[in-house]
């Protein structure tokens, strides 16, 4: 074969020569799935095994058969492009292994009777015990919960929000980025990476010191749960109040409107949206804490409507509790069942707030007029 | 309406410019306050843990006695978190920056900050029942054949509840963090920088190794510094997934405590010197986090008087 000589048959050009053809990934990917089932086969099969086998499979063929075609830089880039697609992948796995653990283990207890509508109170380990052995249904539900979590995140917006709000526009309108301003950038984004639990610990300790040793109430817990939501609010409307554009200040200025009436008629609904949605997600960051709640508010069973007096239940602490202090130690399985069902309340909740969020901040996006 | 006089409405409108500003103010003020009260209140009410005599706190050898162990145990749970993460994170702020297509980029940057939305009671409870199960066969395969590690020391935890499963919770709860931050110091990149490297010949790893990795050097030391503060303070994962028990460095069998945790499941039962020992222990969580953080946010500072440059 004089293959220097005679024009080049296929289809493969010479600007395509030392190249892998585009099937290349493809051909790889059916080879290493089939050699991985086989190597499966051997050792005993499981779905995850089988994709973590192939994928090494996948990486290694394709990066080997680059390097004898393509040279050992394109063969480097195709490993760095398998090991970022690869770590993207993996990160996909907890999300996917933590919501489906939650919906298969979650939808029992959530379709249980009168799992939304009743609480707690004088549920006992009796029931539980007659519900493993005899059939019967498990009672007990999460609405004394589901009211804890409402009423306490509820108390925390009413405080963040208006302090947020009010530290932003200090920070954007009177700030001038002089040294006060910089001082609250700075421990705003300090403040952020409080672990939740010591702001609990600083809500608990407040009241100790000013109510009483033992203060233990909803409204602690919302205390604590400013300390965590009012940065997150700070941050989303400063953010939001700079892309303001400055014309419009201006304009209003030249009319002779006062600042104040500025900021409140003009800067601020132009910023709403965004703030809005910012204040949703702070929410839902918010709204699944457990840890401040749990040294703030203790544990509830039955229903409390008073967040300055007694102690409150929660979504969060509801879960944590059952987990961990099953109401029957004998027969964990139906309090199992129940914080499955409240997991997937919340999530269902988070998640809510989290699109809300997100809709918020599109359909009342101002028209920037560009 | 009837008109009214001029002046009183501009004496109203003064009136109102100060009001606010001042109410604007204020609030800025009360967060520093707040800032400042945590410090303070921890400190008051942690001040009888310190001073107690040593035999009467928990453990019988005094406050550092007991904080010591649980600080490591804390430490140690941050490292394996951060061990994990790190890559991962980086691969996915790379990927969703740069190898993604475009139009799917800022869908996929929503999914990953899904992980960031997920309470982290669930992803304790999800550590602890199914986590934990999964992984237990795996302890035994390590306990085996590496156990001449002190690390990987037999026998393994038959119930998985180990600080290394809670270590990897915990990963996947700071990887959203590290994966945000990044990614959006990843796009910050000069264009011209990446263009230039791409026009030389250079393919697209050559380009990221050469204008983009050094570029977001800064940036990803602070992502991680702030992985750092919350794989810390992370209580709920490791109050579920862990069976705490005394400073081991095994970490395939139960053991270990870190801080949160140990706050969170004594808390509520405690009274008297035992809330004060719990709070100091806060306390002492709270000036390591508070360290971290600020060192953290001092380098996005400098970083972003060097960028601002470009």
């Amino acid at each position: 074969m004089s293959s220097t000589l005679t024009p080049v048959r296929s289809k493969r050009s010479a600007l395509t020569k030392g190249q892998l053809p585009k099937y290349a990934p493809y051909v790889v990917l059916g080879l290493a799935l089939i050699v991985g089932a086989a190597i499966l086969a051997l050792i005993g099969f499981n779905a995850f095994g089988w994709g973590i086998v192939s994928a090494i499979l996948f990486a290694a063929g394709l990066v080997g058969w680059s390097a004898a075609v393509e040279g050992s830089r394109k063969a480097k880039d195709k490993l760095a492009t398998c090991l970022v697609v690869g770590s993207f992948l993996i990160a996909l796995l907890p999300l996917i292994s933590v919501i489906w653990t939650v919906l298969v283990n979650g939808v029992p207890g959530l379709i249980a009777p009168g799992f939304l509508t009743s609480s707690m109170n004088g549920v006992t380990g009796v029931y539980d015990n007659k519900a493993v052995e005899e059939g019967a249904p498990v009672i007990g539900g999460i609405y004394h919960a589901l009211l804890g979590t409402i009423q306490i995140t509820l108390v925390a917006t009413v405080i963040s929000v208006p302090v947020g709000l009010l530290s932003a526009i200090y920070l954007v309108e009177y700030g001038n980025d002089g040294r006060l301003a910089r001082a609250i950038t700075f421990f705003v984004d300090v403040m952020t990476g409080i672990p939740s639990i010591v702001a609990g610990l600083f809500a608990a300790a407040f009241f100790f010191a000013v109510v009483g040793p033992g203060t233990k109430t909803g409204a602690v817990a919302a205390v604590a749960l400013s300390v965590l939501m009012i940065p997150v609010v700070v941050r989303s409307s400063e953010e939001m109040l700079k892309i303001v554009p400055n014309e419009l200040r201006e304009a209003a200025y030249a009319l002779g409107v006062r600042k104040w009436r500025t900021i409140l008629k003009v800067v601020i609904p132009t910023a709403i949206s965004g703030i809005a949605s910012g204040v949703t997600l702070a929410i839902a960051r918010v709204i699944g804490e457990t840890a401040p709640i749990l040294v703030t508010a203790g544990f509830a069973t039955s229903i409390n409507n008073n967040v300055f007096g007694g102690w409150m239940a929660s979504l969060p602490t509801f879960i944590y509790t059952q987990i961990l202090n099953p109401t029957s130690p004998a027969n964990p399985d139906p309090s199992s069942q129940r914080a499955w069902g409240a997991a997937l309340v919340l999530i269902i909740l988070v998640m809510v707030l989290n699109l809300g969020a997100r809709l918020i901040a599109r359909t009342f996006a101002p028209k920037t007029g560009r | 309406m009837t008109a009214t006089p001029l002046s009183s409405s501009q004496g109203a409108g003064r009136a109102g410019d100060k009001i606010f500003s001042a109410a604007a103010l204020a609030a800025g003020c009360l967060i520093l306050a707040v800032l400042f009260g945590v410090a303070l209140f921890l400190v008051v009410q942690a001040i009888p843990a310190l001073t107690a005599p040593a035999a009467e706190i928990q453990g019988g050898e005094g406050f550092f006695a007991y904080i010591r162990p649980i600080v490591i145990g804390t430490l140690i749970a941050a490292v394996i978190a951060l061990v994990i993460a790190t890559p991962i994170a980086i691969g996915v702020a790379l990927f969703i920056s740069h190898f993604a297509p475009r139009g799917l980029a800022s869908g996929l940057g929503y999914v990953v900050d899904l992980l960031a939305a997920i309470p982290s009671v669930i992803y304790g409870a999800w550590g602890a029942a199914f986590l934990a199960k999964e992984i237990s066969p795996a302890y035994n395969w390590l306990a085996e054949n590496m156990g001449w590690l002190p690390i990987f020391q037999g026998p393994a935890s038959a119930t998985g509840k180990t600080i290394l499963t809670a270590g990897i919770v915990l990963s996947v709860m700071v990887l959203p963090i590290i994966t945000s931050l990044s990614r959006e110091i990843f796009l910050q990149t000069p264009k011209l920088h990446e263009e230039a490297a791409l026009a030389l010949g250079a393919t697209r790893w050559e380009m990221i190794k050469m204008s983009v990795l050094p570029f977001a050097r800064p940036g990803i030391i602070s992502a991680v510094m702030l992985g750092l503060g919350r794989a810390l303070g992370e209580t709920m994962a490791v109050a579920l997934v862990l069976s705490s028990g005394a400073l081991t460095a095994s970490l395939i069998t139960s053991g270990n405590q870190t801080i949160a945790a140990e706050i969170a499941l004594n808390f509520p039962e405690a009274s008297g010197l035992k809330v004060s020992t719990l709070i100091a222990a806060g306390l002492v969580l709270f000036v390591i986090t508070l360290g971290v953080n600020m060192i953290a946010r001092w380098i996005i500072t400098r970083h972003k008087e060097f960028s601002g440059a470009n």
